[in-house]
């Protein structure tokens, strides 16, 4: 089989055809997930013992950001799919369902769903739940109003939070897969929004009924301290990255064509594209920095459930979020009119809104206002090295 | 052990009282929040005089009564026994 990043630029290349038309009509990149499902993208971090190829991390930052570079929808299914798998391939091991699941997923490339948002004023306060599983005997249900879930109707199989139980508090939490067949959505809200169009991520009220053994054996808890937070806040950053990467990429372009036009002349935008470019380093030396020290936390050198550790990956997200947007915001400044427009080979409209959902994608305040309270306590480490 | 729940009951902001709790009973299921966690390890740290070092920063430290007692016994043998 090609490389992982051989098959990535081939699903690309068929986002890049369909990103114009997935953002204006706000429609789902149909044709882009086919092409992962063609390629088996889909099951590339899951181990090989299940039938996937047991990637490493960083290569699936990469597909992400390589994904991102053509449309940023395709890009942040993707990785939201693999934020989803990675709990299973951390937390699942130890239960059979969950074995079997991940054989099903390599088997039929089955895209993963989210449904962390609730309703009710929990928003993106990720560890509250309002909602409770209810077991009876073998079998349980759930049922979650106010669910904001991108690409819920296109998703093979949705994983879930919800209380432990109706007398959980709200923090007491667990997190379910459901499959299709077993969960109907009721769609409340349609997803019209100024970027990330094709996400799809309609709000809905989420019903569903399996076999208690679904139900991730450790508690959610664990599950979003060592999988969750860090490759989610990860991923996330190789989208926004991919993204600015494209603009950039757009901006530099305008300044050689510029450059060519009249030798002798550095053209005016030069000096912006230069600024961009040490923005850009930034923003992949943070999110690679990140990936290296998930790496070595995984193989035991840090504790996952540390405050360090979780102080660094939420700075990620944060400095990765607001990074993008000022980099895609020099881009427009470079390229002018002919960026502004949407129909020149310099447009970074798209980009710009794409990513304009970072900051906002769990709300940076909130994080900021998690991490002021831990701060309290932890010490940032004096080393440069360590 | 009793200083310790009444500083849970004071800054855990927990549903049940501390004494009903367990020594082994994890404090996160009874629904000690991660912001209800800092500020209980900071108000731990007045009650006691100690200071927690970065490798006790973490959800293991203060998942138990017992957990939160070894550490502070660890940090300062004496300050609970007094
Ligand atoms: C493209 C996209 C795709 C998404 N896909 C999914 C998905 O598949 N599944 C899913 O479950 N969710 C999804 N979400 C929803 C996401 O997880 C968050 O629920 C959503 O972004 C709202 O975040 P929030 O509640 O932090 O902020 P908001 O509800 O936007 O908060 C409103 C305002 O309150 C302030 N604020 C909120 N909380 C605090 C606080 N504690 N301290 C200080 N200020 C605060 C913020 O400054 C903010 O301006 C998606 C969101 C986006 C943008």
């Amino acid at each position: 089989m090609t490389s992982l990043q051989d098959r990535a630029a081939l699903v690309a290349a068929v986002a890049a055809q369909y990103t114009e038309q997935v953002d204006r009509d706000g429609r789902f990149p149909t044709e882009a997930l086919r092409a992962m499902k063609e390629h088996r993208l889909l099951s590339a971090f899951i181990p090989k013992e299940f039938g996937g190829e047991g990637a490493a991390l960083a290569d699936i930052a990469d597909v992400v950001s390589i994904l991102s570079q053509s449309c940023g929808s395709t890009g942040m299914v993707y990785a939201m799919h693999q934020i989803k798998t990675s709990s299973l391939v951390t937390h699942g091991g130890a239960s059979a369902w969950h074995r079997a699941f991940m054989e099903r997923i390599c088997d039929e490339q089955l895209l993963l769903g989210s449904a962390t948002t609730e309703g009710g004023g929990i928003g993106g306060n990720l560890r509250n739940s309002i909602c409770a599983v209810e077991r009876k005997g073998e079998r349980f249900s759930l049922e979650k109003v106010g669910a904001l879930i991108s690409y819920g109707i296109q998703s093979d199989a949705i994983l879930i939070t919800a209380r432990s139980g109706p007398d959980a508090p709200p923090s007491d939490q667990v997190m379910a897969v459901f499959t299709k067949d077993q969960y109907t959505l009721e769609q409340t809200m349609k997803w019209d929004a100024l970027g990330m169009r094709g996400t799809c991520s309609d709000g809905f009220t989420f019903r569903g009924e399996g076999d208690a053994a679904q139900i991730f054996p450790n508690d959610f808890g664990d599950i979003a301290a060592k999988s969750m937070l860090p490759i989610c806040h990860i991923l996330w950053s190789a989208v926004w990255y991919g993204v600015a990467y494209a603009a950039f990429a757009r901006a530099q372009n305008f300044v050689r064509a510029e450059a060519r036009r009249t030798p002798n002349v550095v053209p005016p935008g030069a000096l912006r594209v230069a600024e961009a470019a040490n923005m850009l380093q930034l923003m992949k030396s943070n999110t690679t920095a990140a990936i290296h020290r998930f790496e070595k936390a995984e193989q035991g050198g840090e504790d996952l459930g540390s405050v360090g550790f979780i102080v660094a990956m939420n700075n990620v997200k944060i400095g990765a979020s607001r990074m993008a947007c000022d980099v895609i915001n020099h881009a427009m400044l470079i390229t002018g009119i002919n960026g502004y427009r949407n129909d020149t080979p310099y447009s970074v409209g798209r980009h710009m809104r794409d990513a304009m959902s970072a900051p906002i994608m769990i709300s940076n305040d909130r994080i900021f206002g998690n991490m002021s309270n831990l701060l309290l306590m932890h010490r940032i480490e004096p080393s440069l090295v360590a | 052990m009793d200083r310790i729940r009444q500083i849970i009951d004071k800054h855990g902001r927990l549903p049940a009282k501390a004494e009903t709790l367990r020594p082994q009973q994890d404090l996160y299921a009874a629904g000690l929040t991660s912001f209800a966690a800092v500020q209980l390890m900071l108000a731990l740290e007045e009650a006691f005089d100690i200071e927690f070092p970065e490798r006790m920063l973490n959800r293991r430290s203060f998942s138990t009564i017992e957990q939160i007692a070894a550490c502070i016994n660890e940090l300062s043998p004496k300050a609970l026994a007094s």
